[in-house]
């Protein structure tokens, strides 16, 4: 399975991925670090499935999007919080 | 493509493939939604580096190629309005009618708290196998597995796959318990070949009953879990935890829709009859919605529901035996992964119980219902509206989940206003 | 049978605030809730805390009230953030209203600025364009109302008052009998919202409806409490259903959609209807909101009164039963105020404002 390679930007970092990767492992190959919570703690994908919203990111500058549910897309513009 | 179909089928998981593909062999007009980006569900989730089984690629393919069926991925419901369901894709809203509707919304992992959870590095155990699939680095990373359940097992097979180095696998149901159930396999031939399947490519990956994660280690990410096991307290140095204590019903779009649910303990499942059938005429309900069967029992329901909904309850009639058999297999499993209570006793005071707005355990002290304990600790008011806290409170023994109040996801603005409704109204 | 000097009925905003300051002045209080406390339309409130200025009573009301605030301002608690209140003109025509506005504040105490389109879009700059302008009103805050209640009745339990955990069935002459049969005797303050014509039939009440929105975290986007400047149009009118824009920063970044009235719904189902209404009125004025997620939607009813004003005194027909109720779409804010003019008299003391046009005898005479 040879899908193409997709360049996003991850706080401003490109990360190449397969398209069909969802935003939420591109960034984890980026750093483990997707949000920080209500009262400052570090917190990453959790679910995997779109019912815990730890992995809410900005995602081309629209905010709380949950990155396992977004395939990457080339030139998507992400942000996580730190 | 159409808003008004004679079936509209909820999840495109195994059982709503097996309902949109059996409505649609009776000639019915047939509209198939998920949330996710591809057909499969959580289980037949496609992998982008692997490729997908031949059960999966076949029941996928003959029904998003069947030319009575609209495949809308990335659709989700929104609410229910009269007489019709009000769902968004990424780009716009739209309004869906239909004249029966099948619910295959699936289930989630249970996810309980204990010190230490809220880590980076930490998912569910059916987490960690979509997470993975979806292209989460995992190659070289040392991975411990636990909770309980069948897919504890399909979760290390997966992230072996994927190049993780799997250190055990822990099961908090007892050795005796996993036994009896191994000794009663032989009922169930086609699951003890999966299961010996699994077995094999688990070769070398302990698998240690009796024995629960107590706490996670780590200050920005995992670095240790605390394992306590029939042989006392391990400490194992690890990179990725995936743990999760079995599955509950997604049921939150049938209960806005007014079916009648019933408890399998603390959760909720959907009632139905035996062509799958709800309280509610003209919707009908099929898979893990209606009680954890696994996916066997998904795909017989939905075919069951797919043949009733197009009005052929005869072809039904052939499902109903191998129908039984499944859940009598669902049955075992569920009562030879019973959880223990000392599962219940992991949370302690100062762990958090509600992770979208930081709420510890003992804060909710005092309040004996949701609604109390919301207004006053805003457990629960996050962007899971209680889906994760309210289920685990729940399964802790503390008070049964709030109720749903549109909208069913978060949802844009723009699709609740109205602004962005794309009508197609081809008939 | 238990005696109390005074017994209050309703543990919402206005309940809460009368069985604090009431106890604060020595009396032996007991409060009377089924409920969540803070549970009812004060759960549901968006707990701004506003003077409007078109009726000389409620103003007064509003502004003695909105000072007694103030002693709110670092109550972890009462989540207080003093965002302002900005009024949108949305054409020259309302533009033109807000110096006769900026006069009747004024002449209430309250002290509002004028702003033109240009600061008006630097202070919000998410407002769509081609606005003429607003009114700004600096000093004025938003709470979270349920917070305040639990808050003011732990002061008043604090101080030895006693909470029973039951409804009020019925009055008689010696007080109160609840739903378990326990009699209270003692004089009665009834603080039910819009229940109250179950225990006083005499004073009218209607419920008017009211839904919410509320997004996730999207902190810097909204500044200001925005309000457009026909609001009171719609707060005051009595059409049976009208929406306006309302929309408020919350201090954890999210943002607080509303406001429809509605009369003649008395179940908390939410209607597609009234929201699709609300929210396309909200992203006429702020456009840039449209791809934003709301994460949750709910209803509240506004207790109103015959006249829009609160009935705060004693009841007609009672000797001993005394009624604060009826604050419509601003008790949050006149809780405060409510509450030490309905003592102040039970206590034979003189009041701050006039109490007069709040007299719940009006309604008999
Ligand atoms: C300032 C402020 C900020 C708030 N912020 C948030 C927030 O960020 N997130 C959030 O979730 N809430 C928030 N709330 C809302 C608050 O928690 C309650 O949701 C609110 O009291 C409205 O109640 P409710 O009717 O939605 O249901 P609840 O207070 O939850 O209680 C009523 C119960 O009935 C259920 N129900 C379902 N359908 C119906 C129906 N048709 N009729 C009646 N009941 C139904 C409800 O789900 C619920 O279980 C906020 C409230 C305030 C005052
Ligand atoms: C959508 C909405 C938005 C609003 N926004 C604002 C705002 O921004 N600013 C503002 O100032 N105001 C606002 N309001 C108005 C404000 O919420 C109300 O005026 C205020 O909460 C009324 O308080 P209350 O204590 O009279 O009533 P409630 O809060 O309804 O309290 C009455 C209590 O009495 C109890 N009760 C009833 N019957 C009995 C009985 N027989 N025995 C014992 N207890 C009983 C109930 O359980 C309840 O707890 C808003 C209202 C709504 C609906
Ligand atoms: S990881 Fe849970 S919603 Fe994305």
């Amino acid at each position: 399975m040879n899908a193409p390679l997709i360049r996003l930007q991850i706080n401003g970092c490109t990360v190449e991925a397969r398209a069909g990767t969802s935003v939420a492992a591109a960034i984890a190959q980026h750093s483990l670090i997707f949000r920080r919570s209500t009262t400052g703690q570090p917190r990453a994908a959790f679910c995997g499935m779109g019912v815990c919203f730890e992995c809410r990111v900005a995602i081309d500058g629209i905010g709380q999007r949950r990155a396992c549910m977004v395939p990457v897309r080339e030139g998507m513009q992400v942000s996580c919080d730190d | 493509m159409t808003d008004r179909y004679d079936v509209l089928v909820v999840g495109a998981g195994p059982a709503g493939l097996a309902a949109a593909h059996a409505a649609a062999s009776h000639g019915a007009r047939v509209g198939l939604i998920d949330e996710q980006m591809t057909a499969g569900g959580q289980v037949w989730r496609q992998d982008v580096q692997h490729a997908s089984p031949a059960l999966a690629r076949r029941s996928i393919g003959r029904t998003l190629d069947h030319p009575a069926i609209d495949w809308l991925a990335q659709t989700r419901v929104v609410t229910v309005e009269d007489g019709g369901l009000l769902v968004e894709d990424p780009r716009r809203a739209r309004r869906l009618h239909y004249q029966t509707l099948v619910l295959a919304t699936g289930a989630r992992e249970l996810l309980l708290p204990f010190p230490g959870w809220t880590l980076p590095g930490i998912t569910g155990a059916g987490g960690l196998q979509a997470l993975a699939k979806q292209g989460w680095p995992l190659a070289g990373r040392r991975v411990v597995i636990a909770g309980s359940g069948p897919l504890l097992l399909a979760a290390a097979a997966t992230a072996k796959r994927h190049g993780a180095h799997v250190l055990g696998i822990y099961e908090q149901s007892s050795t005796e318990n996993i036994q009896r159930f191994a000794r009663s396999l032989w009922r169930w031939p086609a699951k003890a070949v999966q299961a010996m399947g699994l077995r094999a490519q688990l070769a070398g990956v302990p698998y240690r009953c009796g024995s629960v994660v107590r706490r996670a280690h780590g200050e920005t990410e995992l670095h240790a879990v605390d394992v306590d096991g029939p042989r006392g307290i391990e400490h194992i140095a690890c990179d990725q935890l995936a743990v999760g204590y079995g599955l509950l019903a997604n049921v939150e779009l049938a209960q806005s829709l007014g079916c009648t649910l019933q408890l399998q303990g603390a959760h909720a499942y959907v009632d139905t009859d035996r062509y799958q059938r709800t309280s509610v005429d003209g919707i009908y309900a099929a898979g893990e919605l209606c009680g954890i069967g696994g996916r066997d029992t998904a795909r017989i329901e939905g075919a069951i529901a797919g043949h009733a909904a197009a009005g052929k309850t005869a072809d039904a009639d052939r499902l109903l035996q191998s129908r039984q058999h499944a859940r009598h297999f669902a049955d075992a499993l569920n009562q030879c992964f019973a959880l223990d209570p000392r599962v219940h006793a992991l949370a302690q005071p100062d762990t958090l119980v509600c992770r979208c707005e930081d709420v510890s355990l003992s804060a909710l002290d005092g309040y004996m219902d949701a609604r109390s304990a919301k207004l006053a600790t805003r457990c629960g008011m996050g962007a899971c509206q209680g889906r994760i806290c309210g289920s685990a409170l729940a399964e802790l023994g503390r008070f049964p989940r709030s109720g749903q109040r549109p909208p069913l996801f978060p949802a844009r603005l723009s699709t609740l206003a109205g602004t962005n409704l794309s009508s197609i109204n081809k008939p | 049978m238990k005696s109390h000097d005074l017994i209050i009925v309703g543990a919402g905003i206005v309940g809460a605030a009368c069985a604090d300051y009431a106890s604060a002045e020595g009396l032996r209080v007991a409060i009377v809730e089924p409920g969540p406390i803070g549970g009812g339309a004060t759960a549901a409130a968006m707990g701004h805390l506003v003077a409007m200025d078109d009726d000389p009573a409620e103003l007064a009301l509003a502004h003695y009230s909105l000072g007694l605030w103030e002693a709110f301002v670092d109550l972890p608690q009462a989540e207080y953030s003093r965002c302002g209140t900005l009024w949108i003109a949305s054409n020259q025509a309302d533009y033109a209203r807000i110096p006769d506005k900026l006069a009747r504040l004024a002449a209430a105490g309250v002290h509002a600025e004028q702003v033109d389109a240009e600061q008006l879009y630097r202070l919000e700059p998410a407002l769509a364009a081609g606005l003429a302008g607003g009114m700004r009103v600096p000093g004025e805050a938003v709470v979270y109302p349920p917070g305040v209640a639990q808050y003011l009745i732990g002061q008043a339990m604090a101080r030895g008052a006693q909470l029973y955990r039951q409804r009020a069935h019925q009055l008689n002459s010696g007080g109160v009998r609840l739903s378990d049969n326990t009699q209270l005797s003692g004089n009665v303050l009834i603080a039910t919202g819009c229940a109250l014509p179950q225990l006083l039939p005499q004073l009218p009440m209607r419920s008017r409806k009211g839904h919410l929105v509320i997004t996730d975290r999207h902190p810097g986007l909204v500044h200001h409490q925005l309000l457009e400047l026909g609001y009171a149009d719609s707060a005051h009118g009595s059409d049976d259903s009208s929406v306006a824009f309302n929309v408020q920063p919350r201090p954890t970044g999210q943002i607080l959609i509303g406001s429809s009235r509605e009369y003649g719904s008395e179940t908390a189902d939410i209607s597609m209807t009234m929201v699709r209404r609300m929210l396309a009125r909200t992203l006429q004025f702020l456009p840039g909101l449209s791809e934003l997620d709301a994460i949750r939607i709910w209803t509240g009813f506004r207790p109103v009164s015959v006249d829009g004003l609160p009935y705060l005194g004693r009841a007609p027909q009672h000797a001993n039963v005394w009624v604060a109720a009826g604050h419509e779409g601003l008790g949050v804010t006149t809780s405060l105020g409510s509450a030490r003019i309905l003592i102040d008299q039970l206590l034979g003391r003189a009041t701050a404002i006039d109490p007069r046009p709040y007299d719940p005898m009006r309604v008999a005479a």
